[in-house]
């Protein structure tokens, strides 16, 4: 392959590299894809712990008495609920109700944000940040992605793991909430408990030196040595993610995609009965004329083979009768769920569970089935039963 | 791993043995590797007839599917049917693991392909080290 502009590093690059992790350019990121392997990873995270540097994601914050109103108009979620120390889900869109990127939005404060944007968007983004509410009053936008070296702790055993390097108490922090606590040593590194696994987890932010970041990583390693914690790449946090159904821009969604046909509707607050804070956002006007014209045309579904084939990325999905109707945006063997899974979008009416399509799979139609999405769901936590 | 000297070996990463008129198929080392975990192999039947260069199978791995392409011309004589059940056999041990076995055609046309030293240039200028 040609050499082209150069990758960009995390602050662990070295540390990949030196423990042998396989590296691939990944949205202009040198980044592993996997350690001692996929399928390896794959399992410790959904059995066990695995730790992953997710540092090439982009930080983007919001401060000042303006901060609400500009976050209100950029996202597409209300964050007029959010308390402080919450985070939820949301994106940025088009004027046409596509999106710019999907994002995590994180309360600091009064007046003050923490969006957490993909990699390969983030000059995209920063940019259409600027764009859309730079001139608004009383905001300070600052792009802090290079500040922070952020690391993935997942898996069952994950706040075991990272209990043992904080004096923070985990318990206290729910699903999505987070705190700011020492860790390793280090005051102040704020402690989310969010992931992309599908499993609970947490995603730490420290300090992007090189000898900050290694050494939280080797700990972390030590830490949840006694659970079996392997380092992991983003070959299984696709995976993960692709189990639990999680959007991956690029893949579900995208400038082409708006958020009803991608089933992000619920995150979408565009009726201001029920959301009567929120008001007008980018992308608003176009989600309540497609909500109005009837809803989307098509529709994110999920797919399970049927017979031997693995539907793959960009692969068009067919009728049983052969007549073109989407395409896969992500598939892949589940190494969890041990069938082999996609996500496709189709037109509405081939959109019902149980529906048999057809993906073609190198040249061949290969019968699969429409299922509910997710494909897998982390088991409810069993509490003890009071002894006797 | 490494690259057995005895063998030959193909651009497309697959290696070749040969024992008198019959030759042994597998892939590489390195082919292995960067597939990573490797979930199905598409095998051939036994009987079909083979050209150098053509394809004769898939292996597909978590992140991808790939060709296999015949080293030289023969007839198919075996297929590894272990690797139905167990296809990261292949993971293990590239080195070992053929994948099919082949009546050569001309056994004196693996000649023409990669030496070990040969093909580890080549992969060394592939990767770019």
């Amino acid at each position: 392959m040609a050499e082209t502009a150069e990758l960009r590093k995390t602050a662990l690059n070295q540390t990949h590299r030196s423990h042998k992790a396989k590296m691939v350019d990944f949205g202009g990121w040198d980044m592993p894809v996997e350690y001692s392997g996929l399928i390896a990873e794959h399992m410790a995270v959904r059995t066990g712990v695995g730790v992953f540097d997710v540092s090439h994601m982009g930080d983007i914050q919001l401060r000042g008495p303006g901060s609400l109103a500009a976050v209100q108009k950029l996202l597409m979620n209300d964050a007029s609920k959010l308390q402080i120390g919450q985070a939820h889900y949301s994106a940025m869109l088009y004027e046409n109700g596509t999106f710019v990127d999907d994002v995590v939005l994180h309360k600091l404060s009064e007046n003050d944000y923490l969006i957490v944007i993909n990699a390969g968007t983030r000059e995209k983004d920063v940019q259409w940040v600027r764009k859309q509410i730079g001139h608004m009053p009383g905001v300070h936008i600052n792009d802090f992605s290079d500040y922070y070296t952020q690391l993935a702790i997942q898996g069952p055993k994950a706040a075991e793991t990272l209990a043992k390097l904080t004096t923070t108490d985990l318990s206290t922090i729910k699903n999505y909430w987070f705190t700011w606590g020492q860790v390793c040593g280090i005051h102040n590194v704020m402690i989310a408990r969010t992931g992309y696994t599908g499993e609970d987890g947490f995603e730490i932010y420290i300090p992007s030196d090189e000898p900050t970041s290694s050494r939280v990583w080797g700990e972390v390693l030590a830490a949840g040595a006694e659970f079996g914690i392997i380092p992991c790449g983003l070959g299984s946090r696709n995976t993960l993610r692709l189990e639990s159904a999680m959007a991956l821009y690029g893949h579900e969604i995208s400038e082409t995609i708006n958020v009803l046909e991608a089933g992000l509707g619920r995150y979408a607050k565009i009726d201001p009965v029920a959301n009567p804070d929120k008001g007008d956002f980018v992308g608003r006007d176009a989600l309540v004329a497609v909500q109005e014209a009837g809803g989307a045309k098509r529709k994110l579904v999920g797919l399970e083979m049927l017979e031997r084939g693995i539907g793959r990325d960009g692969y068009p999905v067919f009728t049983v009768g052969g007549e073109r109707i989407g395409e896969v945006t992500s598939g892949s063997p589940g190494p969890f769920i041990k069938k082999n899974i996609a996500m496709a979008y189709v037109p509405v009416q081939y959109a019902g569970v149980d529906e048999v399509v057809a993906v073609e799979i190198r040249g061949q139609l290969v019968k699969a089935k429409v299922v509910p999405l997710p494909f897998y769901k982390k088991p409810k936590k069993v509490v003890a039963a009071p002894q006797g | 791993m490494g690259y057995p000297a005895e063998y030959k070996y193909t651009k497309e990463h697959e290696w070749i043995s040969v024992d008198g008129t019959v030759g042994s198929v597998g892939i590489t080392d390195y082919a292995q590797s960067s597939l990573g975990d490797i979930v199905f192999v598409e095998l051939p039947k036994v009987g079909d007839a083979l050209e150098a260069g053509k394809i004769f199978g898939s292996i597909e791995s978590v992140k991808s599917v790939s060709d296999l392409y015949s080293p030289v011309s023969g007839s198919v004589t075996a297929v590894n049917e272990t690797l139905d059940g167990a296809p990261e056999t292949i993971n293990a041990d590239a080195n070992t693991t053929w994948i099919m076995k082949l009546e050569l055609t001309d056994p004196s046309a693996v000649n023409a392909l990669l030496s070990a030293a040969d093909y580890e240039a080549f992969i060394s200028e592939e990767t770019g080290h």
